[in-house]
């Protein structure tokens, strides 16, 4: 499937687009954008509100117009209130809306939490299953550029630890559209992180709505040496770490988990059975997070290994802001890089 | 009695709204006692947070509701919901942790819900239904709805954000809430002066460009005057209001004892309050001008007795839920 690729760059994409010729070709923002769009098309108890989803800039784009499109009734900006406004949300969805509320930051979720929590995550359970609240709240991940401590952070290990949430990170244009729609529809709390650097990327989506379909992952590249679990932007950082790695003889499976909260186990358990080797590459810390869930559940799944788990994290600190430091916090393709030599050092890799 | 109806602005009040008014306290009340005698039996094994004392006020602003109208509501909720017509059997049953209860065991007395009667779910964080409220308000604003909506919290949500927040959320759009503080003065043992500079909860509504009535709640002609201004001005699209509605809970802030004995508050304090007690009041009142007869009330009484024999009897014969069922209704089901 074309859609299932993830492509390096714009130039990579434009080529494959010559050989494909008949498939559209549009970016993670403006898919997002699409999405939404057609959710509010299609549906009447869809609208959008968050902190400057109407202004110029659109949250990066990807509610650009959308208010001018479907009036400010269904498109509307907030207050900051992200408590309150969460509240409003689940109340709105308790009554049957389908809100799509947009934290311009994961950071601003923190603020919400006693909504996603105490109330989001346990209305219908708490209830037998009466009311639901059908829920997505977008929240982005800003890096680079001095952002710091406080507009940074990737938090989804916090909400895969609640039952009643459900847990997106799209890392490519055509998930980013199909796991929100579907989203939109589970009629469950669903927090769909974004990554501020996927905002730009290119790939295949479809012009009609579709869903991805939550809780399944995605091989992205099929290899039999060394298992590399990743999610959103660390996905693109896994795909290039493995063509070079290919380059030294080690040939990397790499699986985009695409929904974290419920994880699709099975399709890493499958895989590290086959290649006795897992990395799991994560855009947030290392501690009771993405990582040490995916390993767990590995271990727990008593599949033999031939080489220790090995983790790609941020640091255990806060984000520093000066770009020297910045530099230094990130993990990327090289962290990869270096870990999948450590494990591939372990055992016998297959002919 | 027209003397006095006309001292509050409801000239036009019928018998019948006089007698739901008492009925719907009474009944509040016996419900509430029943559960102080039974719970010794330790057959109810959750929190219950009574709200005897406070009734006129449930009672006098959910007499302008209608059925579709939604209700918000928090820990101490069974008075809002039995006045908003909830049956009294599933919620027994949901104290007794059985599946036939209101939320099929897994709520308990905190977390009580009663949909075809627009209660969507009451929530036991301080605060946390406030902006709920206002977001089925804006739902049913957005579909172009009739209903109103009416969130009851008590003073100690009046120290919490999410209450600022949300209105000025609601009132920013204009939307259809009756904000009900029931101020018993005290959250947990926590005394209001030691908690709020200004202990003068409906001046805030100011501050929102809304109108705030602070009303005596043991009064139940008053708090049914200031409901039907503010639901009427909620009906019309006039925006949110709030009533702060001064009473007292009689008993502790959990549990069916007086605290007192703990010296938690004074037993002098209680025992005016007692003396303020909205039923006796009402009931006074209306013997006094002839407005009802004991017949009448004796009448109202037998019959909550028999569904409040009824709703205990169901509960206790209730099946507990399978074990089974523990893992169900974490997530909704599409197509559930």
């Amino acid at each position: 499937m074309p859609w299932t690729k993830i492509y390096g760059s714009r130039t990579e994409f434009e080529k494959a687009l010559k050989d494909t010729p008949g498939l559209r070709g549009i970016t993670y923002k403006e898919a997002i954008r699409e999405a939404t769009a057609q959710l509010l098309a299609s549906d009447k108890s869809v609208f959008v509100i968050g902190e400057g989803v109407d202004d110029s800039g659109g949250v990066f784009g990807t509610t650009k117009g959308l208010q001018e499109e479907f009036g400010k009734e269904r498109v509307m900006d907030s207050p900051l209130a992200e408590n309150g406004v969460t509240g409003v949300c689940v109340g709105a969805a308790a009554a049957g809306m389908k809100p799509i509320l947009v934290h311009m930051r994961v950071d601003f979720l923190p603020i919400s939490l006693d909504q996603i929590v105490n109330h989001a995550a346990k209305w219908n359970y708490m209830f037998g299953g009466t009311v639901n609240v059908p829920l997505v709240i977008r929240s982005i991940i800003g890096r680079g550029w001095g952002s710091a401590a406080q507009h940074s952070q990737s938090l989804q290990a916090m909400f895969m630890n609640i039952p009643g949430l459900r847990v997106i990170m799209p890392a490519t244009p055509y998930d980013a559209k199909g796991l929100l729609i579907a989203a939109s529809r589970d009629g469950n709390p669903v927090i769909m992180i974004e990554h501020r650097w996927l905002y730009d990327h290119v790939g295949h989506v479809p012009e009609e709505m579709y869903e991805v379909p939550l809780g399944k992952a995605s091989v992205r590249r099929s290899g039999k040496d060394v298992t590399i679990v990743a999610v959103s932007h660390m996905a693109h950082e896994a795909m290039q770490a493995a063509e070079a790695l290919a380059a030294e003889g080690i040939d990397a499976e790499v699986i985009d988990l695409r929904t974290l909260k419920p994880m699709d186990s099975s399709t890493v358990i499958e895989s590290v059975k086959k290649t006795g080797r897992l990395i799991v590459a994560d855009t947030g810390w290392k501690e009771c997070a993405v990582g040490a869930e995916v390993i767990a559940k590995v271990a727990e799944a008593g599949v033999s290994l031939k080489a220790p788990f090995m983790r790609v994290n941020l640091p255990e600190a806060p984000t520093p802001a000066s770009p020297a430091l910045e530099k230094a916090y990130y993990p990327g393709k090289d962290d990869i890089i270096e870990a999948a030599r450590k494990t591939a050092g372990h055992g016998e890799r297959k002919a | 009695m027209k003397e006095i109806l006309s001292k509050y602005g409801l000239n036009t009040l019928t018998k019948k709204i006089l007698l739901d008014l008492y009925r719907s306290m009474l009944r509040i009340r016996m419900f509430e006692e029943k559960i102080v005698e039974l719970y010794p039996e330790q057959e109810m094994k959750c929190p219950v947070h009574l709200c005897i004392g406070q009734e006129a006020i449930a009672a006098g602003v959910c007499a302008h509701l209608f059925k579709n109208d939604y209700v918000f509501s928090n820990h101490r909720g069974h008075g809002h919901c039995l006045a908003k017509g909830a049956a009294m059997a599933p919620l027994m049953a949901e104290f007794y942790g059985k599946e036939t209860g209101c939320s099929s065991g897994k709520g308990g007395s905190m977390h009580i819900i009663d949909a075809a009667n627009g209660i969507l779910g009451t929530s036991a964080i301080v605060g946390g239904g406030i902006p709920m409220g206002v977001g089925a308000a804006l739902a049913s604003s957005m579909r172009d709805e009739e209903r109103v909506t009416v969130v009851f919290f008590g003073d100690g949500a009046f120290d919490e954000g999410a209450f600022y927040e949300s209105f000025n959320f609601a009132s920013l759009k204009k939307l259809p809430v009756v904000f009900v503080c029931e101020n018993n003065f005290y959250a947990t043992n926590s005394h209001q002066s030691a908690r709020q500079s200004g202990c003068r909860i409906s001046e805030s509504a100011a501050s929102f460009d809304s109108r705030g009535h602070c009303v005596d709640g043991n009064d139940v002609l008053a708090v049914y005057k200031a409901a039907q201004e503010a639901v009427g001005l909620g009906r019309k699209g006039g925006g949110p209001s709030l009533i702060e509605a001064k009473t007292y809970r009689w008993k502790g802030h959990v549990g069916p004892e007086e605290d007192w004995t703990k010296g938690c508050r004074p037993k002098e304090e209680l025992d005016y309050w007692k003396e303020q007690c909205p039923i006796k009041r009402f009931s006074n009142l209306l013997l006094e001008k002839g407005a009802l007869t004991t017949e009448e009330m004796e009448q109202a009484k037998s019959a909550i007795n028999a569904e409040l024999t009824e709703a205990v009897e169901f509960a206790k014969a209730s099946p507990y839920p399978h074990a089974s069922r523990l893992l169900e209704d974490v997530y909704h089901k599409a197509g559930k």
